[in-house]
């Protein structure tokens, strides 16, 4: 029997980007507004100083900041006629954990997705025909349009400092920026991140071979930069610890450095860390939430109830937590019906590594940041023309090295022992002169109808109930979009002046073991259709309106970007319906 | 669980106790006027009341808070309008005489502790302003605890001789030969903020060095800063401008509130109106202070050593050449505080950290890490004698058993 707790406006469940995100919406609309986070408590001086968050040990190999599988996991298994094994230590992904949840140890690459990307299936359509897609792919069209969310992803990089070079102002081609992105009303706040020699390099080889390079848009600032909510953030020192570490210098937007120290001053917000939503629960008639149940760290039981349930964990726990509730029809791949589970997708990302002449090349790449980089966008999304290649889909490729941390930097050229005098020799003689781009090929991940989440039907978490089942794939689609990417950004790296390279093309099977991105997305998609989401245009629930699921859970299928850019913005157009309709009149915002 | 915002705002609407027994004098005005109740509400911004008579997080002015004196902790009262536990029975007169003459309810003396000698430059009116402002907020039931003072400052009475020797009654007399503004930020200064508590140096009775007003002490673990003119220790390398920006915001151009200073520009600066905060600068502004140049050169290979960890742990922070960045991290080559000649607050912020206060203006609050399990007292030292005399400063030289004491002085304190 839990114990009740006096009711709120608002539950958050989960606080990282999203979830501080809507928490500084509805605060300010005057609600009362409580968050819980499963994990622990983290603000930036006290969790992150610089006397020892860079390391490597600590928070890469062992995963310090994020959750611990013991806590809870998945089960895996590539198809459905295999039996899915729980996973027992991360590796494809890196599920978050904790107050600032991905935000605090991301790369910070922020991203916008392609307008054509937000109306994926008509436009692919339109231009390929029905004939040209994979039978078997269900991608579909988002019910939000590029222009409607243009206004939400300017104000979240405005929230987090983001600098980057504009490719294309209100409609105007500049050079210098992604020409092929979507008009922005406004350049970024500050101006691009410097390029270290490499990635430099990188720029120049592409503009050889007639490409239009651009640096990567970046949360890690290149200078000072105070928020709108007065929040100061400094300049990055390029020390290269982004990815998997918190940042010690206030450089990094995440929720502690753009949202929290504003957020927590308001008398209307309460924040409870250590407690584990275990079920959302809803009234009789199954169309109302009525609050939210936890558990703390001692295991005590608690009910949270409150008139508007927002849901902003991780993508993988929203959908569970759904699956868990019984809030929407499970997703079941024979029959082709339910929505909860289904258009579960990841990132195809690959890379190129180039060894160079190390008396010619010392690219001292441990100078970097986790969104440094040149890239070009002449083979993402329908940038291209896909007709003679017989595929669909791409992504951004780059020199995108995020640094050069001592364990994991170790690469030697094709051919070299594993181990030995003459291994150690290698690791020495190419450390500075190697480029080791980590996610330089970084293409889309579309849906199909047999990939999917639901229940295990085996095995039980510590509450008792069935862990959620991965079943995942690498399609033909996707393998050809990467063999095609891949081979495109080794010759750029060649061009470079690479005496050798390293070409690792992603395969099937899909691969749990090893680190791709923490880009999963899909699960609870948006829609226009009941039938084939679980959210509305709004990251509303179709069946139960006074619940909003946040995060990328809600993408119908994952486009060649890193998602949060896309995350923050589609929060922010939540939030704005959230305040703008649906306090006004609390119902469905739109009619099934 | 972390919930979040300090009880600030006191929006407790006017809940007169049933018991308010105060009289009100003739000619003064009436304790349930609002205009009265709103002066005495910005006069106990001004005095602090809270700093001392709210436990962090607790009751408002319902006491219990330990003070640290030299002496021994003494523990604040509840100054609620509470019949048993607070004031409530209190007389006007026996309010006035505690605040401005130091003598408590029952004649006996109070512990300057409480700052009666800078009270005393209120007036009587202000002083029954604040009355009645304590008078409408909510009345708390809560004893306090003993003091824990030691024999014999246990004994009360002996005040009469700390009185005869340190205490000067009387409201504050104008200068007119200066500004309005100049009086009023004198006032302030020595009055109701009470600025001298904590940064005048006290002789070892604890009574004011009269000589060496507003020119740095050290209290509870900490050095408080010079804030006279004093180009090298005080505020001469400041503007008006920077000053009222830090009493605003806890933050300007060069540095940032820490330890005690947080919590008085959250429970005081902070709050107070621009006109004053500008006045407050311009009295200290106006302070000349003491300008010796009390500093020999620091040993090459200190300088070495220092400047070598000032690099690897420092500077992404505080930059290669000490600027740091305005409002986020202070400017080490332009901060007073660093060089001063009481070293005992940069050691500690090097030991231990520190975090900055954050208000209104400057809601981030950033923080400096702790290093003091990563260097040890000589490279401490060493770091601290490279940024105290690096960038065209100086300052007298620091040597490891500074450090050593302060690291011993500062491990069983509270940050």
């Amino acid at each position: 029997m839990s114990r009740r707790l006096p009711r709120k406006d608002v539950v958050i469940v989960g606080f990282g980007w999203t979830g501080a995100i809507i928490a500084n919406e509805l605060t300010d609309e005057g609600l009362d507004v409580i968050a819980l986070e499963r994990g622990p408590w983290r603000d930036a001086p006290t969790d992150f100083p610089p006397g020892y968050m860079q390391d490597e040990l600590r928070y890469r190999i062992r995963h310090e900041l994020f959750l611990r599988p013991d806590q809870l996991t998945f089960t895996f298994r590539n198809n459905m006629g295999q039996t899915a094994l729980p996973i027992r230590s991360w590796g494809a992904f890196m599920p978050p954990n904790g107050v600032g949840g991905g935000g605090v140890h991301w790369n910070a690459e922020m991203w916008r997705f392609l307008p054509s990307d937000f109306v994926l299936k008509t436009h692919l359509t339109e231009r390929y025909g029905a004939a040209f897609l994979p039978a078997d792919m269900t991608i579909q069209d988002w019910g939000v349009t590029y222009d409607e969310l243009e206004p939400h992803y300017d104000r979240f990089e405005y929230l987090c400092g983001t600098s980057g070079t504009a490719g294309n102002l209100r409609g105007k081609i500049r050079d210098g920026g992604n020409p092929f992105e979507g008009p922005r009303s406004r350049p970024y706040p500050t101006p691009a991140q410097a390029q270290p020699f490499s990635h430099t390099l990188f720029g120049k080889a592409a503009r050889e071979l007639g490409y239009k390079p651009f640096p990567q848009p970046s949360g890690n600032l290149s200078q000072a930069y105070t928020n709108p909510l007065g929040l100061r953030l400094g300049p990055c020192t390029y020390c290269g610890f982004c990815e998997w570490f918190g940042c010690s210098n206030y450089s990094k937007a995440s929720p502690q450095t753009t949202i929290l120290p504003f957020l927590i001053r308001k008398s209307n917000f309460s924040l409870r860390d250590n407690s584990e939503v275990i079920r959302i629960n809803v009234d009789r008639s199954g169309k109302r939430a009525t609050g939210v149940t936890f558990v703390d760290s001692s295991g005590e039981e608690w009910e949270q109830q409150a008139d508007l349930v927002i849901l902003s964990a991780y993508a993988l726990f929203n959908v569970q937590l759904l699956l868990h509730s019984q809030i929407g029809q499970p997703y079941d791949p024979v029959t082709n019906t339910g929505v909860v589970g289904r258009n579960y997708t990841h990132q195809t990302i690959s890379s190129v590594n180039g060894f160079f002449d190390n008396k010619k090349f010392n690219f001292n790449p441990f100078i970097a940041s986790g969104s440094i980089g040149m890239c070009i966008d002449e083979f993402n999304g329908d940038n291209f023309d896909h007709g003679p290649h017989g595929f669909v889909g791409g992504g951004y490729v780059g020199q995108v090295q995020t640094g050069a941390r001592p364990i994991e930097s170790t690469l030697v050229p094709p051919g070299t022992p594993s181990w030995g005098a003459e291994w150690k020799k290698a690791v020495k003689d190419n450390y500075l002169s190697t480029v080791k781009p980590g996610t330089g090929v970084h293409g889309s991940f579309y849906a199909y109808r047999d990939i999917y989440l639901d229940l295990d039907p085996t095995y039980k978490d510590r509450f008792g109930r069935p862990l959620m089942r991965i079943t995942m794939d690498l399609k033909e689609n996707e393998i050809k979009q990467n063999k095609f990417l891949t081979d495109k950004f080794a010759e750029i790296v060649k061009a470079m002046g690479a005496e050798k390279l390293a070409v690792q093309y992603r395969t099937a099977p899909y691969d749990i073991t090893t680190y791709q991105t923490t880009h999963l997305n899909g699960g609870a998609i948006m829609g226009t259709d009941p039938k084939t989401s679980v959210l509305n245009r709004y990251l509303q629930s179709w069946d139960v309106p006074n619940l909003f699921v946040m995060g990328a859970s809600a993408f119908p299928q994952n486009a060649g970007y890193n998602p949060t850019l896309t995350v923050g913005a589609l929060a922010y157009w939540s939030a704005a319906a959230i305040r703008n309709q649906y306090l006004k009149n609390p119902g469905r915002l739109v009619d099934a | 669980m972390h919930k979040a915002p300090r009880m600030r705002a006191f929006a407790w609407a006017a809940i007169l106790s049933a018991a308010t027994v105060c009289q009100a004098d003739g000619g003064s005005s009436s304790p349930q006027e609002f205009t009265q109740i709103e002066r005495g509400r910005y006069l106990s911004i001004l005095s602090d009341c809270s700093g001392c008579h709210t436990v962090p997080g607790g009751k408002p002015f319902a006491g219990g808070r330990a003070i640290e004196t030299p002496f021994g902790n003494i523990v604040s009262p509840n100054i609620t309008s509470d019949l048993e536990t607070g004031i409530g029975t209190w007389t006007d007169d026996q309010f006035d005489a505690a605040l401005r003459k130091g003598i408590g309810r029952t004649g006996a003396h109070i512990y300057p502790a409480m700052p009666y000698n800078a009270y005393t430059q209120m007036s009587r009116d202000d002083v029954l302003a604040i009355r009645a402002y304590l008078n409408s907020l909510q009345p708390v039931r809560q004893s306090r605890n003993a003091n824990t003072l030691p024999f014999p400052f246990n004994i009360r009475s002996a005040m009469a001789v700390w009185n005869a020797l340190y205490f000067k009654a009387g409201d504050y007399k104008p200068d007119p030969a200066k500004s309005a503004e100049w009086n009023r930020g004198k006032f302030i200064v020595d009055g109701p903020a009470h600025c001298g508590a904590c940064h005048t140096p006290k002789t070892l009775l604890g009574g004011d060095r009269k000589d060496q007003y507003l020119q740095g002490a050290n209290l509870q673990g900490w050095s408080a800063p010079d804030i006279t003119n004093s180009r090298r220790a005080g505020l001469g390398n400041w503007t008006v401008e920077d000053v009222a920006t830090y009493l605003k915001t806890g933050h300007n151009r060069v540095t940032a509130a820490t330890g005690p200073m947080a919590e008085a520009v959250d429970l005081s600066t902070s709050r107070m109106t621009d006109e004053d905060r500008a006045a407050i600068a311009t009295y200290l502004k106006s302070l000349p202070g003491k300008d010796e140049s009390g500093s020999a050169p620091v040993d090459a290979n200190v300088m070495a050593a220092g400047g070598s960890i000032y690099r690897d742990q420092c500077s992404a922070c505080h930059g290669i050449e000490g600027k740091g960045v305005p409002h986020l991290f202070p400017s080490l080559a332009d901060s007073a505080m660093v060089r001063s000649n009481d070293p005992t607050t940069v050691i500690r912020m090097v030991l231990r950290g520190a975090r900055s206060v954050g208000t209104k203006g400057e809601p981030t609050a950033p923080g400096m890490p702790s290093y003091g399990w990563q260097l040890d007292d000589r490279q401490v030292t060493a770091v601290l004698n490279y940024v105290r005399n690096s960038w065209g400063g100086a300052a007298p030289s620091i040597d490891a058993g500074r450090v050593t004491r302060v690291r011993s002085d500062t491990a069983s304190r509270s940050d």
